[in-house]
């Protein structure tokens, strides 16, 4: 099967080190349609389009200006492979914001190719990359962006509004979801009757309610103490096994240690990018502050 | 690359999600809801409360119409060409009966005699009350009734005895039959106490006595000076058409014909129209309502611009954000519309009642009412639903 193959596009990456993420397979992706089953157990995670390439994230020399003259990213080439867990790492200002809105379809780059699921941002349209974003994508956000006085149960099925699945189903979904982060028990409960990390933990089963092949992660454990952090984390690693791609953005060096494959940005460009995705994150063995 | 996937088509909300969606806002906000819908409840209470105030008033005076009827001609004998007071002759009350539609006629004769409860009030203190001769007929013709007592019949208006109309037994305080009144140069006997007589207010204020009665007693010379008739409904102007000839053939100018119901019928459409000004004061509260609701939507954009980001996340499309504040700016001014639909139409009710007319309000109102919060919700909700649209997801997440 092709695996070695989109295997091997993606250690040069890795290995590559500072600055070196070369241009040298741009359209990898034109040549062997790869149904994406690049992991044990990616499965049939993201349904019919999940079709169109190795790479659930796909960047080409992506530079992003703001009001013509901020640079915020300077010619990035990343491509994450299904299944990895990756984390995006760098100070404030480094541009790893600016990353997760490209790779998350919020913004548009203002050079290069910007391919999520094996489709390429410039070509959709406002309504199509909503689209997109409803079927592929999962985010999760610093500030758990809770609805107050909601059920943990109904924040979870909003998340699954716009994807044109009944109301009832919707609900199923979520339950299932509420489940998978260890909080079947709290369906009931609204966002002040729960704790910081139980929090974070709805708006990650809000998140993959959807099953999307993608989740994006945005500082999970910035608003939290260590414990709340770690719950937080065992979610995102049972995820990980269960197949899902994350992509982990943070300025926290812990948690990027944690996650099998570093990708550091700083400057708007990527200056290292090590490990290998697929393997198992390292033990949770947070002690200190985040 | 090849476009195995298909095409990516965002999927549609359902109504009852778009209702949803919309209601988000409004249950997390309930204090600004309520004074936001307010300002439209009270332009809507307004304008339903003075139509149906005043369709009230009006459906009143019609039903009084329609138990009134509109087929009653006053005939009066009016002046002569030199300014007189000019008399009908004596046969014109039998001259009109047989004209073919009239139904009913009947007559009354003013008296040069004063009704007083003793002889020792003076002559002077006539209380505003006639001394009438009438035929026996009349009540019938009027419609009207006793309220005590009996009314003249072929015994009792050849003998002293007087009716009395419901204004004038209050006037001289004859709250009984039996009691005497002083009428001319002797005592009269009362035997009945008319009711209301809404259509002949004069009778109202008249004692009325029979006409051999008042010829024989009262020195009456016979000519009657009022002449009242009801013919069919659809033959009443051609009725009207003749009745002077039939009256009075050798003085037909001098005849003054009315129509009583003519005066109901002016203030019922006077009840109609008044509402103009009320109609405008309301219509400007619901307008300054509607301002409300737009300010309430703009500053609730503004402060769900995290909401709207969060939402874009989900894989919101901007119509569906804008939708979204349409649908939250609809419900929040049918709200408002409901609310003020219901006061208006208390109001209307407790007015009503108070006043013992039917409470009406009409269904148009109610329509125009809903149509009216329609245009409000959306027209205030269309600016601040494009600008929640526009907003760029990143921007809207950005702010903390």
């Amino acid at each position: 099967m092709s695996e070695p193959y989109t295997g091997e596009t993606d250690k040069p990456d890795t290995a590559g080190g500072a600055l070196a993420v070369g241009r040298s397979g741009p359209y990898t992706v034109g040549g062997p349609r790869v149904v994406g089953r690049s992991g044990p157990d990616a499965g049939d995670k993201g349904g019919p389009d999940a079709v169109g390439g190795p790479y659930v994230v796909e960047l080409r020399d992506v530079t992003k200006l703001y009001n013509g003259h901020v640079q915020a990213l300077r010619g990035v080439d990343l491509t994450v492979g299904h299944g990895e867990l990756v984390a995006i790492v760098g100070p404030s200002g480094s541009g790893k914001s600016t990353l997760l809105h490209m790779i998350g379809t919020l913004d548009r780059p203002t050079t290069g190719v910007v391919r999520i699921a094996g489709r390429d941002v410039a070509e959709l349209s406002d309504r199509e990359l909503s689209a997109l974003r409803a079927r592929h994508l999962g985010f999760v956000f610093q500030q758990f962006h809770l609805s107050p006085g909601v059920t943990a149960l109904d924040n979870v099925a909003d998340g699954l509004l716009y994807t044109g699945v009944a109301l009832r189903s919707r609900r199923e979904r979520a339950a299932a979801a509420l489940e998978r982060v260890g909080l079947g028990h709290r369906l009931g409960h609204r966002p002040n009757q729960l704790s910081g990390g139980e929090q974070q933990r709805v708006a990650v089963a809000r998140a993959v309610a959807g099953d999307p092949p993608l989740l994006l992660a945005d500082e999970p454990t910035g608003n939290l103490d260590s414990a709340a952090g770690t719950e937080v984390l065992r979610v995102l690693r049972d995820l990980h096994a269960a197949g899902t791609t994350i992509a982990v953005i943070t300025h926290d060096a812990e948690i990027a240690e944690w996650c099998p494959r570093q990708v550091r940005v700083r400057d708007g460009q990527i200056i290292a990018d090590r490990g290998d995705g697929r393997e198992p994150p390292a033990e949770i063995t947070k002690g200190g502050a985040t | 690359m090849t476009r195995t996937a298909g095409r990516l088509t965002p999927a549609r909300l359902s109504p009852s999600d778009v209702l949803r969606v919309g209601a988000v806002g409004l249950r997390t906000r309930p204090t600004r809801v309520i004074l936001s819908a307010l300002g439209i409840a009270i332009g809507i209470a307004t304008m339903i409360a003075v139509i149906g105030i005043s369709s009230s008033s009006q459906e009143q005076l019609l039903r009084q119409l329609d138990r009134l009827g509109t087929n009653l001609l006053t005939v009066s004998a009016g002046r002569t060409l030199f300014g007189e007071e000019a008399k009908l002759p004596t046969g014109a009350v039998s001259m009109v009966k047989r004209v073919g539609p009239v139904i009913t006629a009947s007559a009354t004769g003013v008296i040069e005699a004063t009704v007083r409860r003793t002889d020792r009030i003076p002559k002077e203190v006539t209380g505003g009350i006639a001394v009438q001769a009438a035929t026996t007929e009349l009540l019938t013709t009027l419609e009207g009734g006793v309220t005590k007592g009996a009314w003249l019949n072929a015994a009792t208006e050849r003998q002293p005895a007087v009716v009395l109309g419901s204004k004038a037994a209050e006037r001289l305080g004859v709250t009984r039959t039996g009691v005497r009144v002083w009428m001319g140069k002797r005592w009269f006997t009362v035997i009945g106490l008319l009711g209301p007589m809404p259509l002949a207010p004069e009778i109202e204020r008249s004692a009325l006595v029979g006409f051999p009665a008042a010829e024989e007693h009262l020195g009456f010379d016979g000519h009657p000076t009022t002449i009242y008739e009801r013919s069919a409904e659809e033959a009443v102007e051609a009725v009207r058409g003749v009745l002077p000839r039939t009256v009075n053939p050798e003085n037909p100018e001098e005849v003054d014909i009315s129509r009583p119901s003519d005066a109901l019928v002016a203030r019922a459409a006077a009840a109609g129209a008044f509402t103009n000004l009320l109609l405008g004061l309301g219509a400007v509260a619901l307008l300054v309502g509607g301002v409300g609701v737009a300010n309430t939507m703009v500053i609730s954009v503004l402060e769900r611009r995290k909401e709207i980001g969060l939402r874009r996340s989900f894989g919101a499309t901007r119509g569906q954000v804008r939708v979204q504040f349409l649908a939250e700016s609809l419900l929040l001014s049918a709200l408002g519309g409901v609310v003020g639909a219901v006061l208006g139409a208390l109001a209307t009710a407790g007015y009503a009642l108070s006043r013992d007319w039917p409470p009406i309000v009409p269904p148009w109102a109610i329509g125009g009412a809903v149509a009216a919060t329609l245009v409000i919700g959306t027209v205030a909700g269309i600016y601040p639903a494009m600008r929640a649209a526009r907003l760029s997801p990143t921007v809207a997440l950005a702010t903390t």
